[in-house]
C-alpha cells in the first residue's frame, strides 16, 4: 500500500498515512486532485478506479471516506477489508466510532492503525490482539498521567 | 488530552476560515513563546504542546518548530510522552538529517530497551520514516531481532514489516545472509500473525532474490493447504466473517506467484487441490449476507486465480477460472463486475483460456453498454480488446465505434487507438480498414491522433488494392457539409497520390475533385492548408486539364500574400513550379510516394506510451523483434543524417531551392513524418531529383533541426560528423544547443546556425562572432526558443584550419562562453565531377608529381559497409564514378574545389575499399 487517506465528505482531511517516501508538496498535490475524483462518484459506482499508476480503493462509511492506494498488482477485495477491519478496530475502540472521535482523538487513530498495519502491510489481522496491543498502552499512559484540573488544561490557570 | 483545545478551536473557527486562521495563528506564537520561553517545560507541558502543534498540522496548517521538542521527547521514560514524540517524528519528519542523527540515538536506546512496547515504538517509527540513515543504522539489528528466539511475537511482526520497508527504500542496505533461512521458517509459526508479517517480508524479498527463498514455496504450499482445506481447524480470531485467514491466504498466494509452479510432483498436487477447493468453495451457498464475507472469498478466489494465471499450466483450472469469472460477470455487486472483467484480461492472453473467454463476449458487449460506471466500462473495453481475434475482429469493433459516439470523453482517445489497432491488425478485407478509420474520424474526429491518419495513409499507399477504394470513400465522405479537419488531411493526401483513379467517373472528374477539397480550404488551419497546397500541386501533375484552374488559385493574393510564411512559402513555390518544370520534370517531382517501410505500429507504440508497458497482452511480437533488428542494423546513419536524405521541406525552409525537395509530396508540421520519430530511408524519387538539378546537390538537404538527440559533449567530437555531412547538432550542453544547415555551392557557402535555448530563462546579451563576415545573432534568445544566424562564406584560397564562432551569453547571473570550430573544410567546396573511365585516368596521371600523392593505409574504425562507405564519399562533396575501376570493392571519386582567385584544382581521389571518408579529411588538408 502507498499511502492511506480519510477525509470527509466536506473535504476535509481527517488522517494520512505515507507508505513511501513523498514531498509535503506531492503530497498536497495528490491529496487534492484523489479527494476531487472520489468525491465525484456516485454511490452505486465500484470501489476502485485507476488513478495515475496506483489503483484507488475506497469505501465510505457514515461522513468519512476511507481511501487507500495500491499497487497494480495488489489485491482490491483484500483491501476493501482492510479498511472494513480498520473501521471495526476504532469502532471497537471508541464504541460506535464517529468523524468527531476521529478528529478529537486523531492520536489514537493513528496508533490504531500503526497497529495494524505497519510500511503498508498488515502486521496482525486479528481484531483481538491488535486492540490488545492498544490497551496495554493505554494503561501504561494511566499509570504515568496524574489527572490535571480543567482550567489548567486550557491554559488559564 | 488536548479535549479542550480542540474544543476551543473549534467553537471559535467554527464560522471561517479567517478566524480558524487567526485563532491558530495565535496558538502557534503561544507555544513558540512557551518553546523558547526560559522556563524548562516539563514532560507533559512539552507532549501538550507538541501534541497541539500535530493538531494543527493535521488540520492543514504548515508547522515549521517543535521537531527538537518532539525528538526530546523520545527519550523520556514515560509511555505517553514518548509516544507522542514517535508520532510527531513519524508524521511530521521527512529526512532532515540533522535530526535523523537526534532521532536515530532515541531509536538505539529503544531498540535495546528489551522492553516490547518501546521496541515496537522505535520499530514503528523506522517503518514510518523509513529514511536512508535510518536503513544504514538499523537494517543490520533489525535481521537480529527478527529471528531471536526469546524475541515477543508482536515485536517479530514489526521487525518484519520494518525490514520490509527498509528493504523497499534501501534494499542495498540490507543484508541478505544467515538469517533469511530462519526467517523462511516463519512460515511455520503458530502465530498467525508471525506468519502474514513474515510472508510480507518474504513476497518482497523473493522479488529481488528468488533464489535465496526457494524453500518457501513448499512451506507456503503447506500451510495454504491447511487454511483452505481443512475444515476443522479453529482459527479464532484470524476466521473473518467465515473465511479461514483471507489476508495470510493472500499473501501465501502472492508469494507463490514469484515462482514458476513446482516441479515436485507431490507439491503440485498439494496446491493444485488447494485451488480447486478454492474453486469449489465459491459454489457453496455464502455462510453470510455480509458483504464483509463475499468480499474476503472472493479476495481470495481472485488471488488463485492470478496465480493459475501466472502458472499458466493447468488448462483445466484456467478454462474453470474463466468460467467462474463469467459468472461474476453478471454478478450484482458492481465491484465483482469490474475485477471479472480485469482478471479475463489476463486470461485472453493464455492460449489455453483464450477461447472460453471469447464465448463470453456478448455480456462483454452489453456491459459496455448497460454499465453505469465509467471504470466498468473502460475494463470492458480493455476486455474485448485483449479477447480480439480474427474470428471477431468485425463484431468488436463495430461495438466499440457504436460505443464510442456516447462514450465518455476521458477515454475516447484510448477508444480510437484501439479500434485502429484492431481494424489494421485483423484486416483481411482493407476496404473495411479504410471503412473503418473514416468512420473514427466521423465519430471522433477530435479523438483521432496524428498517429491514426498518419497510419491509414501509410497502409493505403503501402497496398495497392485498396488504392482506388481508398479515394472513392475518402471522396464521397468530404462530400458531407461538416465534415471533420483530419478527414480533410486525409481526403486531401489520398486524393493528390490516387485522385486519378477515380477521375474516370464524371461525377469525380479532376475538377470536382479539386473543387471539393477548395470548398474546405478556408475552413481549415494551417497544417491542413499546407497540406492541401501540396495535394493541388500533385493535382496538376495527376491532371493537367485543372493545371490552369488551379495556377489561378495559387495565384490569388490570399494564396501568395498568405500572412503564413509556409503557405505563401508553398504558393510561391509551386506555381513556379508548376509554370516552369516541364510534363517529365513534373511528373518525376510529383511521382507517387514510394511504399513505406514496414514497422511497428506508431499507433501501438502510443498506446503502449499511454498505458505503459505490460498492459497490452495482444502485442504483435514478431513484430516487434524485426523492428529491434531494424534499429540495430539502422544505428549506423544517426537521426540527423537520415533526415538529411527524407525529401523533406523544413518548416523554415529558405528561399527557393528547397523547391527541390518538394519531391514527394509531405506535409511538414512538426511530426509530419508518418513514421514516427525517425525518418524513413531514401526514396528513389529523391535519387533521381538531384538529377534534374544537379547544380546544387548540397540544397536537397533540409533536415528539421532535431533537438532531441542526446549527442556527444564535445564540440570536437561533432566536428568530425560534419565532414560528410552539412546539417546536424554542432554543439550541446546543459544549456545550449547550436544546429547547423550549410550549403555550398561552388566557392560559395552559406551557413544557418541556430542557437537554441534548452534552459527555462532568457539568456540575454547573446553574441556570437566569427572571423568572417557575419550577420549578428539577436542579443537574446528566449527561453526554450531558438534563433537563427546566418554565415556567408566565400573560399579564397585553400585553408586547413576551420573559422572559429566565438559565443558568449548571460545565463542568469553568470557570464558563459564557449569557442566553437565552425565545421567549414576545404572538401565542402567541393563541385562532384562526372567523367568517364578514359578522362578519369588522364587526369589521374597529370597529377603524378610525387608531392602530389598521399596515401595512408589504416585500419577500419567502423563496419566495412559498401553502401555507407559510399555514402561517405558522395558526402565529403566529390561524385562517385562508377565502373572506373573494375572491382567493385575500389572506389573511385572526383571533384573540383573551386576558391576565388580561379585558380582551379583538379584533385582525384582513389580509395581501396578499407577507407573510411572521414579519413580523407587528413589527405585532403595536407595536400593543399
Amino acid at each position: 500500500m502507498r499511502f492511506m487517506l480519510l477525509f470527509s465528505r466536506q473535504g476535509k482531511l481527517r488522517l494520512q498515512k505515507w507508505y513511501t517516501a513523498t514531498s509535503e508538496r506531492d503530497k498536497k498535490k495528490m491529496v487534492r486532485e484523489l479527494m476531487q475524483v472520489v468525491l465525484a462518484r456516485k454511490p452505486k459506482m465500484c470501489s476502485f478506479l485507476e488513478w495515475r499508476d496506483l489503483k484507488i480503493v475506497y469505501k465510505r462509511y457514515a461522513s468519512l471516506y476511507f481511501c487507500c492506494a495500491v499497487e497494480e498488482q495488489d489485491n482490491e477485495l483484500i483491501t476493501l477489508e482492510v479498511i472494513h477491519r480498520f473501521v471495526e478496530l476504532l469502532d471497537k475502540y471508541f464504541g460506535s466510532v464517529c468523524e468527531l472521535d476521529i478528529i478529537f482523538n486523531f492520536e489514537k487513530a493513528y496508533f490504531i492503525l500503526d497497529e495494524f498495519l505497519m510500511g503498508g502491510e498488515i502486521q496482525d489481522t486479528s481484531k483481538k490482539s491488535v486492540l490488545k496491543a492498544i490497551e496495554q498502552a493505554d494503561l501504561l499512559q494511566e499509570e504515568d498521567e496524574s489527572p490535571r484540573s480543567v482550567l489548567e488544561e486550557m491554559g488559564l490557570a | 488530552m488536548v479535549w479542550f483545545f480542540f474544543i476551543f478551536i473549534f467553537i471559535f473557527t467554527g464560522k471561517s476560515k479567517e478566524a480558524e486562521i487567526k485563532r491558530i495563528n495565535k496558538e502557534l506564537a503561544n507555544i513558540r513563546s512557551k518553546f523558547k520561553g526560559d522556563k524548562a517545560l516539563d514532560g507533559y507541558s512539552k507532549k501538550k504542546y507538541v501534541c497541539k502543534l500535530l493538531f494543527i498540522f493535521l488540520l492543514g496548517h504548515d508547522i515549521d518548530f517543535g521537531h527538537m521538542e518532539a525528538v526530546n521527547l523520545l527519550s523520556s521514560n514515560k509511555y505517553t510522552e514518548k509516544q507522542i514524540g514517535y508520532l510527531f517524528i513519524s508524521v511530521l519528519v521527512n529526512s532532515n538529517s540533522d535530526l535523523i542523527r537526534l532521532i536515530n540515538n532515541g531509536l538505539k536506546n529503544d531498540l535495546a530497551s528489551r522492553n516490547p512496547t518501546y521496541m515496537n515504538l522505535a520499530l514503528h517509527c523506522v517503518a514510518n520514516v523509513g529514511s536512508r540513515e535510518m536503513a544504514e543504522a538499523f537494517a543490520a539489528d533489525i535481521p537480529r531481532v527478527l529471528v531471536a528466539g526469546d524475541t515477543m511475537d508482536s515485536v517479530k511482526q514489526s521487525a518484519a514489516l520494518c525490514l520490509l520497508r527498509l528493504n523497499r527504500t534501501s534494499p542495498d542496505l540490507v543484508p541478505m545472509g544467515e538469517w533469511t533461512a530462519r526467517v523462511v521458517h516463519l512460515l511455520n509459526d503458530q502465530h498467525l500473525g508471525v506468519v502474514t508479517a513474515a510472508t510480507s517480508l518474504i513476497t518482497t524479498l523473493a522479488q529481488k532474490s528468488p533464489d535465496d527463498f526457494k524453500t518457501a514455496v513448499s512451506l507456503a504450499i503447506a500451510r495454504l493447504s491447511r487454511i483452505v482445506t481443512s475444515a476443522s481447524i479453529d482459527l479464532q480470531d484470524y476466521t473473518y466473517y467465515f473465511v479461514a485467514a483471507p489476508w495470510l491466504s493472500v499473501k501465501l498466494l502472492r508469494l507463490l506467484q514469484c515462482y514458476p509452479p513446482p516441479e515436485d510432483g507431490a507439491l503440485r498436487g498439494r496446491l493444485t487441490e488447494c485451488l480447486e477447493t478454492i474453486l469449489n468453495k465459491a459454489q457453496e451457498p455464502p455462510k453470510s449476507k455480509k458483504v464483509q464475507h463475499s468480499n474476503a472469498k472472493n479476495a481470495v478466489l481472485f488471488e488463485a486465480i492470478s496465480l493459475i494465471i501466472h502458472h499458466d499450466s493447468e488448462p483445466t483450472l484456467l478454462v474453470r477460472a474463466c468460467n467462474q469469472l463469467g459468472q461474476f460477470l453478471q454478478h450484482r455487486e458492481t465491484n465483482l463486475r469490474y475485477l471479472a472483467l480485469e482478471s479475463m484480461c489476463t486470461l485472453a492472453s493464455s492460449e489455453f483460456s483464450h477461447e472460453a473467454v471469447k464465448t463470453h463476449i456478448e455480456t462483454v458487449i452489453n456491459a459496455l453498454k448497460t454499465e453505469r460506471d465509467v471504470s466498468v466500462r473502460q475494463r470492458a473495453v480493455d476486455l474485448l480488446y485483449a479477447m480480439c481475434d480474427r474470428s471477431n475482429a468485425k463484431q468488436i469493433v463495430a461495438e466499440m465505434l457504436s460505443y464510442l459516439e456516447n462514450a465518455d470523453y476521458s477515454i475516447r482517445e484510448e477508444i480510437v487507438l484501439k479500434v485502429a489497432i484492431l481494424a489494421e491488425k485483423y484486416a483481411v478485407d482493407y476496404t473495411w480498414y479504410v471503412d473503418t478509420i473514416l468512420n473514427l474520424i466521423r465519430l471522433a474526429g477530435d479523438y483521432v491522433s496524428e498517429e491514426v491518419w498518419y497510419r491509414v495513409i501509410q497502409i493505403v499507399i503501402n497496398r495497392d488494392d485498396v488504392q482506388g477504394y481508398a479515394a472513392k470513400t475518402v471522396f464521397e465522405a468530404l462530400q458531407a457539409p461538416a465534415c471533420h479537419e483530419n478527414l480533410v488531411k486525409v481526403g486531401g493526401y489520398i486524393l493528390g497520390e490516387f485522385g486519378n483513379l477515380i477521375a474516370g467517373d464524371s461525377r469525380s472528374s479532376p475538377l470536382v475533385q479539386f473543387q471539393l477539397l477548395h470548398s474546405k480550404f478556408h475552413l481549415c488551419s494551417v497544417p491542413t492548408r499546407a497540406l492541401l497546397l501540396s495535394s493541388y500541386i500533385k493535382f496538376i501533375n495527376l491532371f493537367p486539364e485543372v493545371k490552369a484552374t488551379i495556377q489561378e488559385v495559387l495565384r490569388s493574393d490570399s494564396q501568395l500574400r498568405n500572412a503564413d510564411v509556409e503557405l505563401q512559402q508553398r504558393a510561391v513555390e509551386y506555381l513556379r513550379l508548376s509554370c516552369i518544370a516541364s510534363t517529365d520534370i513534373l511528373a518525376t517531382v510529383l511521382e507517387e510516394m514510394p511504399p513505406f517501410p514496414e514497422r511497428e505500429s506508431s499507433i501501438l507504440a502510443k498506446l503502449k506510451r499511454k498505458k505503459g508497458p505490460g498492459v497490452l497482452p495482444n502485442i504483435d511480437d514478431v513484430r516487434q523483434e524485426r523492428e529491434k533488428e531494424r534499429s540495430l542494423n539502422g544505428s549506423l546513419d544517426d537521426g540527423s543524417d537520415a533526415a538529411s536524405k527524407t525529401p523533406f521541406l523544413a518548416p523554415c525552409a529558405p528561399p527557393p531551392p528547397s523547391v527541390l525537395s518538394a519531391g514527394t509530396m509531405t506535409s511538414l508540421y512538426p511530426t509530419a513524418d508518418l513514421l514516427g520519430p525517425t525518418a524513413p530511408p531514401p526514396s528513389g524519387g529523391a535519387s533521381l531529383l538531384v538529377d534534374v538539378f544537379s547544380d546544387s546537390l548540397s540544397a536537397v538537404a533540409h533536415a528539421p533541426l532535431d533537438m532531441s538527440p542526446a549527442s556527444g559533449p564535445m564540440s570536437d567530437d561533432n566536428f568530425s560528423r560534419f565532414i560528410c555531412k552539412n546539417n546536424g547538432v554542432l554543439f550541446e550542453n546543459q544549456l545550449l544547443q547550436i544546429g547547423l544547415k550549410s550549403e555550398y555551392r561552388q566557392n560559395l557557402g552559406r551557413i544557418y546556425v541556430f542557437f537554441g535555448n534548452k534552459t527555462s530563462t532568457q539568456f540575454l546579451h547573446f553574441t556570437s562572432t566569427l572571423n568572417i563576415h557575419t550577420k549578428p545573432a539577436e542579443a537574446t534568445v528566449d527561453a526554450g526558443a531558438q534563433v537563427q544566424q546566418i554565415i556567408n562564406i566565400e573560399c579564397i584560397s585553400d585553408f586547413t584550419d576551420a573559422p572559429a564562432l566565438d559565443i558568449h551569453f548571460r545565463y542568469g547571473g553568470t557570464l558563459q562562453s564557449f569557442v566553437v570550430k565552425l565545421p567549414v573544410m576545404l572538401n565542402k567546396f567541393f563541385q562532384p565531377t562526372e567523367m568517364v573511365s578514359q578522362d578519369f585516368f588522364q587526369r589521374w596521371k597529370q597529377l603524378g608529381a610525387p608531392q602530389q600523392e598521399v596515401q595512408k593505409i589504416f585500419k577500419a574504425q567502423h563496419a566495412m559497409d559498401t553502401e555507407v562507405t559510399k555514402a561517405k564519399i558522395i558526402g565529403f562533396g566529390t561524385a562517385l564514378l562508377d565502373g572506373v575501376d573494375p572491382n567493385p570493392t575500389n572506389f573511385v571519386g572526383a571533384g573540383v574545389i573551386h576558391t576565388k582567385n580561379t585558380q582551379m584544382y583538379r584533385l582525384t581521389l582513389r580509395t581501396s575499399r578499407d577507407t573510411v571518408s572521414q579519413r580523407l579529411s587528413d589527405l585532403l588538408s595536407e595536400q593543399f
